[in-house]
């Protein structure tokens, strides 16, 4: 949803927050899940990310996820899906240069880094996606890569 | 062979020939010699024809020569589809040019991209240009499909892979790697205005070796932006040119500001076009006035000169401009009028 992510964005701060307290339990759980049911819940798991993630970020479920490296507003939402952005491209108001209706997501991410504690993170350079991953859960292969 | 002001002039028995590769130098190329030595170097633009025909890129080379250090070759600059960059670059490399070849990732993935930047190296083009690319619907094909498989960061350390670690994303090992200089864009004009010096800065991280910027109308805010450069020592790692064009009249300029993506031009530019009697003399006189000014401000290797259709110009602002201070770069000693592959 457009609104909610604008929304999260600006609330990116908060988010972390929420994020860095949140994270560690969900990732026992899943942890916990993986260990005792193998792949079984898999599916359930990811439509549940996807679900979440969807609501407050527009998340693309690229399956490779670095929101909290990008302000809370999510790269894949960039029509180019430039992970290092933003482009050159990016209108005088702010504006997308493909879809004038549209913020430009890293303008909205580079607000909402600078709020965030560890906001620096969006400097580190970014690696292209690794397009196996599209349609995956990030909370499973954190789980996994472990 | 012989050097002047540490810039190899001549090469072997054909033109095309390879210069040899100075040490500590990332290609054997003319435009980075004329870099690190020191010059204030003059790069400009080829907008490759919708033609098959390779004379035409050999005539609009010709009206850059003695003016110019490279010649950027456009990717299908707007989304618009012409002649490959790539083929443009593998024509003026014949005749001993040395062409910057523009890499969008508009239309290749990872596969297609590396595979034709081994191809470029071989071909004997040196420099190269890593560009994100304008969307699809900008252009003449809307109906495409845009790939994006990686972006203009993604691209910069992909050829710093092949180059450097000598092989593939894969990892599989390459027998000879690409030696490229290797560039990047920027745009110090559009938001977020704050942190387009972070965009730099990863930019370089990322392995930029040169930075070609967006049209530049705008001194005040270059200044700025160049004081930061300055300030966190980027200009020491990566020479710095930064754009300027031709404006035709009052309607192009505003046309380009509000139809081509990322184009800034103050509205006091576009009332001087207004009021001049002459305002295709007058799009030149700022664009002599904004070289000047440039050449001024600290941190600055050169000028990108963008003149769409007003390419035969180009030797006329950069000669006024005086930017040069009386150096001549390579010109191809006899100007091949046709290399007859079509005609």
């Amino acid at each position: 949803m457009y609104h909610a992510r604008l929304w999260s964005s600006r609330h990116s701060r908060g988010l972390e927050i929420v994020y860095n307290a949140v994270n560690p339990s969900l990732l026992s759980v899943l942890r916990g899940v993986s260990k005792l049911f193998g792949r079984r819940f898999d599916k359930p798991i990811t439509a549940l990310e996807s679900m979440a993630k969807g609501f407050l970020f527009d998340c693309q479920m690229c399956g490779d996820c670095i929101l909290s490296k990008t302000g809370m507003s999510c790269p894949m939402n960039c029509p180019k899906t430039i992970r290092n952005g933003p482009c050159g491209g990016v209108r005088a108001n702010g504006m997308c240069e493909v879809n004038p209706n549209m913020r430009c997501v890293w303008v909205d991410a580079w607000n909402g880094a600078a709020q965030m504690k560890n906001g620096g993170a969006i400097k580190d350079i970014q690696f292209a996606v690794n397009n196996q991953n599209q349609g995956t859960s990030s909370w499973l292969r954190m789980v996994r890569d472990e | 062979m012989s050097k002047v002001e540490g810039i190899t002039t001549r090469q072997g028995l054909n033109p095309g020939d390879p210069l040899p590769q100075p040490p500590g130098h990332k290609s054997h190329g003319r435009f980075e010699q004329v870099l690190r030595a020191g010059h204030f170097a003059i790069t400009t633009e080829i907008a490759p024809p919708d033609s098959a025909d390779p004379d035409e890129i050999l005539k609009r080379a010709h009206l850059f020569d003695g003016v110019v250090d490279a010649i950027n070759a456009t990717d299908g600059s707007g989304a618009h589809c012409h002649m490959s960059s790539l083929a443009v670059c593998a024509i003026l490399t014949r005749i001993g040019y040395s062409p910057v070849i523009q890499v969008s990732c508009r239309d290749r993935n990872r596969i297609a991209i590396q595979g034709d930047i081994l191809g470029a190296a071989a071909l004997g083009v040196t420099n190269l240009l890593c560009l994100t690319g304008d969307d699809v619907s900008a252009g003449d094909h809307p109906e495409a499909k845009p790939v994006f498989d990686l972006d203009s960061v993604s691209l910069l350390q992909t050829v710093r892979t092949l180059r450097d670690e000598k092989q593939f994303l894969s990892g599989r090992v390459l027998d000879t790697a690409p030696n490229l200089f290797m560039g990047a864009s920027i745009n110090p004009f559009v938001p977020p205005l704050e942190n387009r010096i972070d965009q730099l800065a990863k930019k370089i991280d990322a392995g930029a070796d040169f930075i070609q910027s967006q049209y530049c109308f705008d001194i005040d805010l270059l200044t700025s932006f160049m004081a930061r450069a300055v300030d966190m020592g980027l200009t020491e790692r990566c020479y710095i040119l930064i754009g300027v064009g031709v404006l035709a009249s009052a309607r192009t300029a505003r046309w380009l500001r509000e139809n081509v993506p990322g184009v800034h031009i103050p509205d006091a530019i576009i009332d001087r076009l207004d009021g001049a009697t002459d305002p295709k003399q007058e799009g030149r006189n700022i664009c002599v006035e904004l070289m000047q000014q440039i050449k001024e401000i600290n941190g600055i290797s050169g000028i990108h000169v963008m003149a769409y259709r007003q390419e035969k110009y180009v030797a006329d602002v950069v000669k006024r401009s005086g930017v040069l201070g009386g150096r001549q770069p390579w010109a191809p000693e006899q100007m091949k009028t046709s290399i007859g592959i079509v005609s």
